[in-house]
């Protein structure tokens, strides 16, 4: 690196901003990766789950070397209601390929970062940046703790709060509704627990997501998943359901952890962490501008999830290859401005990111209008026909079928449903 | 589980200057004081006597929450410089 200049660098070394950096450094270009952690992931949490196909885009065949936890081979789901619960499992053991694994983040993203490295990039862990540096309205490079850095573009990989996006005003006052708070904690148990509990071979890995019961009636979802000897569990709650209902996220994490249907997964495990994120869940209509002069946005910090399908890190990445090559291009036309880099967004435009984004763009605020159906109803409704029609209570049938159609009729479940009908088809069927 | 023992299980490196602040008077006409129970770490605690915020900032998560939820746009919040705050193992 020549007087502290290079072509490209990436602030964040998370999947977006190391899926960037990889992608630079395999093209032959120089490029610095700064992460304000001591080492990439000290700082991160999620769900669970990374995804196979768009990670291996990335790196390929990575489950061979790379340090994933479990391969996910049953998808549960379970309906609570405040002391019931059904359970659903959709199990697909096949060898054939690999879907998603569980990883913890800390290992992850510092493998990942490792790999950046060895690909040539230059890697800076442990450096805050402190500001962007502006020149002619232009950016230039960045004002670390210890000494500034200069490059042809700037990617701004810098997470959901990104500091930097608001710098530029690329980004807007983050809004209540556009984000969630997930906390959740790590319990540790034996890998023969775990297998048992959760009905695993070795390695095979359960990804699990919770409506209802401590958190019904307000759009929050819980998850756990399965590690190699821990279990995560936590959940996801829009910050003004938390403002609504005036809750302390930590004491409903303890509600779910008592609920019969979450407490018997981890009985007698032992807290080993704690942990909090937001996750920009605004959807389509909270993406940012995501280009301009000589600097992109990518993952988290361009609000690219999709919150219906629990997807964030895989778009992370496919957001930082598409603005390596954008980055790419530019640096071979030797041309940094907005209108070169706005191919940037048209490979968004062309992409996952934006079409799945687009396509849920008023999901949410149609699932808050029917949030009650979707956490009380149904749940109370689906427990209530187990309950008929497997209690042997010395009732004749008859009149237990007549009572309980009588109360489907009464909670009017079929007029509640008929709007979610017509909403998947919009979804089918609108371009 | 109380937070003070989910807290207790985190390693976190504490820098003697806090990286969130408030004003005070501010605070005091807030009516709402969503940061005391919506952060995830309970950082917040206002005192009714003093009229002061006091803020545990050597227990954040960093997640960003109490800045997006303050109604009145009263905190002031970066994250911590490079080496310090809270250090995640299995995030």
């Amino acid at each position: 690196m020549e007087n502290n200049k290079v072509e490209v660098i990436v602030i964040g070394a998370g999947p977006a901003g190391v899926s960037s950096a990889i992608t630079l450094a395999k093209a032959g270009k120089e490029v610095l990766l700064v992460e304000r952690g001591d080492n990439a992931g000290d700082k991160n949490m999620f769900g669970g789950c990374i995804y196979a196909k768009q990670t291996a885009d990335i790196f390929p065949r990575f489950w061979e070397n790379a340090p994933v936890e479990r391969n996910i081979t049953t998808q549960k789901i379970i309906m609570m209601t405040d002391s019931k619960s059904l359970e659903i499992d959709y199990n697909d053991p096949s060898k054939a390929s690999y879907k998603a694994f569980t990883v913890t983040r800390a290992k992850w993203d510092n493998w990942a970062a490792m790999q950046a490295k060895e690909a040539g990039a230059y890697y800076a862990p442990k450096t805050f940046v402190k500001e962007l540096i502006i020149e002619n309205g232009k950016v230039v490079g960045i004002r670390t703790e210890l000494e500034d850095f200069y490059a042809d573009i700037v990617i701004i990989a810098d997470g959901v709060n990104s500091v930097f996006a608001k710098q530029l005003g690329l980004r807007k006052e983050i809004k209540d509704e556009d984000v969630t708070l997930n906390v959740k904690e790590v319990i540790k148990l034996s890998k023969d627990i775990i297998e048992n509990r959760f009905n695993l071979d070795e390695n095979e890995g359960c990804g699990c997501k919770f409506i209802g019961g401590p958190i019904k009636d307000m759009l929050a979802l819980g998850f756990m998943f399965t590690n190699k000897d821990t279990v995560t569990i936590g959940f996801g709650i829009g910050l003004d359901e938390l403002k609504k209902h005036n809750l302390k996220p930590y004491e409903l994490l303890e509600e779910i952890k008592e609920h019969s249907a979450i407490a018997k997964y981890i009985k007698g495990g032992e807290s080993i962490e704690y942990s909090a994120h937001l996750i920009p869940e605004g959807g389509f209509n909270s993406m940012p501008k995501i280009y301009d002069n000589r600097v992109m946005l990518v993952g988290d910090a361009a609000m690219m999830v999709n919150n219906i399908h629990m997807e964030g890190t895989n778009l992370a990445m496919l957001s930082g290859k598409l603005a390596a090559e954008t980055a790419i291009f530019a640096l071979e036309k030797g041309d940094f401005s907005a209108s070169t880099l706005s191919l940037y967004y048209k490979k968004i435009k062309e992409s996952i990111i934006y079409k799945d984004l687009k396509t849920h763009a008023n999901t949410i605020p149609f699932m808050k209008k029917h949030i009650k159906t979707i956490t009380s109803l149904y749940p109370e409704l689906a427990c209530e026909f187990f309950d008929m029609f497997t209690n042997a209570d010395g009732i004749a049938k008859r009149s237990k079928y007549r009572k309980f159609v009588s109360t489907l009729l009464k909670s009017g479940v079929i007029i509640k449903s008929l709007p979610f009908a017509l909403f998947a088809l919009e979804k089918c069927i609108k371009k | 589980m109380n937070i003070n023992e989910k807290l207790s299980l985190l390693k976190y490196n504490k820098g003697n200057e806090s990286h969130l602040s408030v004003d005070d008077d501010v605070c005091m006409r807030c009516n709402e004081k969503y940061c005391t129970y919506i952060c995830p770490a309970d950082v917040y605690e206002w005192n009714d006597k003093k009229c002061t915020m006091t803020i545990r900032y050597e227990n954040c998560l960093e997640c960003g929450a109490c800045k997006i939820a303050c109604e009145k746009n009263n905190i002031s919040w970066c994250y911590p410089n490079a080496g310090f705050g809270v250090k995640f193992k299995n995030g």
